[in-house]
């Protein structure tokens, strides 16, 4: 049902598209026509490389080339019908993906951007040296259908048409997929995905593949409808910079965002140079540039979003702000209530141990020679002052960080130096101290994408998902969208997200900073509800009162290394953490 | 055997008084990515810009009846300086503002979306609106100096031409270079440029007004651009479009001298420079610039934080 749905408008598009191009006769206007399915391809294609992870793709220009010069070079060194070289193209194109890919996706943000940049460029020279400086297709006259030389310029536009008619339900089928999701969830916020069990190299390989190879179908095809290849014109950085603009000037990270600014700015921009380009040449640059400036600042994100806000008339909120200033008054409170819960006398086992662990940033020991052992249905309260190391300690278990030295054992299986999402499948799920929800999507969609780990299919995905957002109670509103969260419910959120992936332990990374303190208490409810019901938790916090009616046992750590681990009854009067929060003056007043 | 050598040692001298240049040039880009982490595009253009500056200063107004052919080309490029300074302030306080500073932090990506097609649309209306009022004809500032050469030698039969003009370039970038790093070392202004850049929330709160750092770092570094735009003038024939050439040599080399670092930005031009003359001797002239792309991919495998750079790593 959903399915048919997104497929009407795509197909009420096409359809209308076609109609207005079958009534077009001139042929200048009939090229202008095919090209606007073609730059919205190319896009799509970049669409879903960078406007999916967020990686910013500056050399789209090298698929596409490499897609036109395969073509073009096909037919004119191996006479090789467009029919067969465009998918010759998109399988190099495909091919250069991943070549490009694997070194290039160890780079981050703007590392990432700029090496891009480099390789069309590099390219670009290449080609110029071989001598390919201006390459013109061979006409056919004896058979033109098979080198797709149509006498009837509207053939051209009907089968890029189609194309892009396959571009939109392919984008559209990985949108809605696990595909599509683990995407996302890299462009929110990398680390997050791989603590979700998501293996983020693997999706990115696959979507550089696929955009490269659409990228170089693409370009072969453009190769075949304006017959001249030259470097600059399909390696050059204007060509990259094409696929940036329609698909930013629309809308990034949306099927629908490289056709609108395709469909808006390429006419335009022909139309420009056509009309006023022979008394001022370079107008259609000028009104072309400040049509982006001025969408850019009316609709940083694109116009489909920009629009669609504005359907929804409600505004949506922006990013809550990351962490609050932790009160540096930290209340030192005497459990006065704590709730014990049922828990069997026999001793539990082991479900993690750490051993010796360490880790040290140059000169600075952040994690010095940690060990403490955590039994199933335990909570493990984990405390200390700032830069005491507890994040760290979390990074060190959940894979961030490689350990210099010491073990982490699952079951009594050593699992240190293992990548996060081979951690997450081993069963450690973990929340973060600063939250990156994805606020254009809705409590179900952002909880899903941690269910992936361990659900085989979509259904499953959703599923899991469900029964953990019921576990953390937001069902009720499932279906709203994160930007309209409060911080309380984005905590929950998250918490969610983490469950999703059925952990056996759960680390939680200052789940409770910036809540109130009723607000405060409902999380906490919701944390013994999980390990009543059989989850194993370790909890960074600064709220001291949340702690000791939470925790089982504290774990303190100050400088790195752990001063004191025991009961919070006994953890509270000792001396050496008073010492190691409020300062020594403070220690004579401790209660001995 | 000789001439190798002197092929060698000519090329080096070429790659060092060029790389000079092409120093400042990234200095200009490297200290508004340094400072504001934006990504701006149209710095080739704002380059693009300071030459045309330097030709109607120099050519329209009068310097060069005042000043002669010789030293007016000079005065001119020290007056673009200021000229595209005011400019990139101009260009801040308008757009750029809008999508940077303490005002991305609403935006998704910290607002690097925006900023790369907010400049990207402002390239294209420098390129093409550079194109309609200034013409697609090659310009080109044409000094004595650019034609005549000094001899260091002979040493050993091997003696080496150095292109004045080129030479008087390089010192001046020098000099340029000098008196900036001094502003940013000594200085109070340069001592908030450098607090907001390292950490731009703890900058507020010392009462730093962070947006206007950004402001004068835009400035700054549009006008520095200019200024090695207008040198590389003096021996290159120029065109509206020319910005896009020289933009990626930009960001090879503050991206080889570490993102942010200012000194390294230098440093990354001149190796920039010197693999490009270089590269003449064993390569096609035709893949000078293909070898610039990679010892630039190079670099950014085996040392993404470049030479000056470091890493820093947040969860």
């Amino acid at each position: 049902m959903q399915a048919s749905r997104s497929l009407l408008p795509v197909v009420v598009f096409a359809v209308l598209y076609a109609a207005v191009s079958l009534t077009v006769t001139n042929s200048y206007y009939q090229l202008v026509l095919t090209l606007v399915p073609v730059w919205a391809i190319f896009g799509l294609s970049w669409n879903l490389l960078s406007g999916y992870t967020g990686l910013i793709s500056f050399g789209h220009a090298a698929f596409f080339g490499i897609g036109a010069y395969a073509t073009a070079l096909g037919q004119i060194y191996f006479d090789l019908p467009p029919w067969v070289s465009i998918p010759i193209a998109a399988l190099l194109g495909g091919i250069a993906g991943l070549a490009i890919g694997f070194p290039t996706f160890r780079l981050q943000g703007h590392y990432f951007a700029l090496a891009m940049l480099a390789y069309p460029l590099a390219i670009l020279y290449v080609f110029e040296w071989l001598g390919f400086q201006e390459i013109t297709l061979p006409i056919k006259r004896e058979s033109p259908i098979a080198y797709m030389q149509f006498g009837d310029p509207r053939i051209y536009t009907l089968l890029a048409l189609a194309m892009l008619f396959g571009t939109i339900l392919l984008t559209q089928l990985i949108e809605r997929s696990r595909f599509g999701m683990a995407l996302l969830a890299i462009k929110q916020n990398e680390a997050a995905a791989e603590a979700a069990g998501i293996n983020t190299l693997a999706w990115k390989l696959r979507a550089i593949a696929l955009s490269g190879a659409i990228a170089g179908a693409i370009g072969g095809f453009y190769a075949v409808v304006l017959l001249v290849v030259t470097p600059q014109s399909v390696f050059g950085m204007l060509v990259s910079a094409q696929a940036l603009t329609v698909a930013m000037f629309g809308g990034v990270g949306t099927v629908w965002g490289p056709v609108i600014g395709s469909v808006i700015l390429i006419p335009l921009a022909e139309i420009l140079n056509a009309e006023a380009g022979s008394r001022l040449p370079g107008i259609q640059g000028v009104i072309f540039g400040l049509a982006i400036i001025c969408v850019i600042l009316l609709a940083p994100e694109g116009l489909f979003w920009k629009i669609r806000d504005l359907l929804r008339k409600r505004p949506v909120l922006s990013a809550p702000a990351s962490r609050t200033a932790h009160d540096p008054s930290v209340v030192i409170a005497l459990p006065s209530r704590a709730v014990s819960r049922d828990r069997s006398s026999e001793p539990a086992d082991v479900i993690l141990e750490v051993r010796h662990l360490s880790r040290s940033f140059g000169g600075l020991k952040a994690v010095q020679d940690v060990s403490f052992r955590l039994r199933r249905n335990d909570i493990l309260g984990i405390i200390g002052p700032n830069g005491a190391g507890k994040t760290t300690l979390f990074n060190l278990l959940n894979g961030f960080l490689l350990p210099d030295a010491g073990e982490v054992l699952i079951d009594g299986r050593d699992m240190s130096g293992r990548k996060p999402h081979e951690l997450c499948e081993a069963g450690i799920g973990r929340t973060f101290q600063i939250m990156r929800p994805f606020l254009r999507m809705s409590i179900s969609d952002n909880v899903v994408v941690g269910a992936y780990v361990r659900a085989k299919n979509d259904t499953e995905a959703g599923k899991l998902a469900a029964d953990a957002i019921a576990r953390v109670g937001l069902s009720e509103i499932a279906g709203r969208l994160a930007g309209e969260l409060t911080t309380k419910e984005l905590r929950l959120m998250e918490l969610a997200r983490a469950l999703a992936g059925q952990p056996r332990i759960l680390l939680l990374d200052e789940t409770l900073a910036g809540l109130g303190h009723d607000e405060a208490n409902e999380v906490v409810t919701v944390i013994q509800r999980l390990a009543r019901d059989g989850m194993t938790i370790a909890v960074i916090e600064h709220t001291m009162q949340a702690m000791v009616r939470l925790v089982d046992s504290f774990l303190v750590l100050d400088h790195g290394a752990v001063i004191v681990e025991g009961e919070p009854e006994a953890v509270t009067r000792d001396a050496r953490v008073i010492e190691a929060y409020l300062g020594k003056k403070w220690v004579a007043y401790a209660p001995h | 055997m000789t001439q190798a050598l002197e092929g060698f040692l000519q090329a080096l001298a070429a790659g060092l008084l060029i790389g000079a240049v092409y120093g400042l040039m990234c200095v200009g880009l490297g200290l508004i990515f340094g400072v504001m982490r934006v990504i701006n595009f149209a710095h080739g253009d704002f380059m693009m810009l300071g030459m045309y500056a330097v030709f109607y200063l120099f050519t329209a107004f009068g310097i060069q009846a005042a000043f002669g052919n010789t030293v007016g080309p000079f005065v001119a490029i020290l007056l673009a300086g200021p000229l595209l300074a005011v400019f990139g302030y101009a260009i801040h306080l308008a757009l750029i503002s809008r999508v940077s500073g303490t005002r991305t932090a609403s935006l998704e990506g910290e607002g690097h979306y925006a900023q790369l097609i907010l400049t990207l649309g402002i390239a294209l209306v420098l390129q093409n609106g550079g194109l309609i009022v200034f013409g697609s004809v090659l310009a080109s500032i044409r000094t004595p100096l650019s034609s005549s050469a000094w001899e260091l030698g002979p040493f050993f039969d091997i003696s080496i031409f150095i292109n004045r003009a080129r030479g008087v370039d390089a010192i001046l970038s020098l000099v340029t270079m000098t008196l900036l790093t001094l502003l940013i070392t000594r200085s109070r202004l340069g001592k908030s440029l450098r607090a907001a850049a390292d950490n731009p929330t703890a900058a507020t709160y010392m009462g730093i007004d962070v947006d206007r750092a950004h402001r004068i770092a835009f400035a700054l570094g549009t006008g520095i651009t200019a200024v090695a735009g207008g040198l590389l003038a003096t021996n290159y024939p120029f065109h509206p479009f020319v910005g896009l050439e020289y933009v990626i040599v930009m960001y090879a080399g503050v991206v080889l001298g570490g993102m942010g670092s200012i000194i390294g930005a230098f440093w990354g031009g001149m190796t920039i420079g010197l693999v490009q003359q270089m590269s003449t001797l064993v390569l096609p002239t035709q893949l000078q610039n293909a070898a610039i792309f990679v010892v630039f991919l190079l670099i950014i495998f085996f040392r993404p934080q470049g030479f000056f750079g470091r890493m820093v790593e947040r969860t």
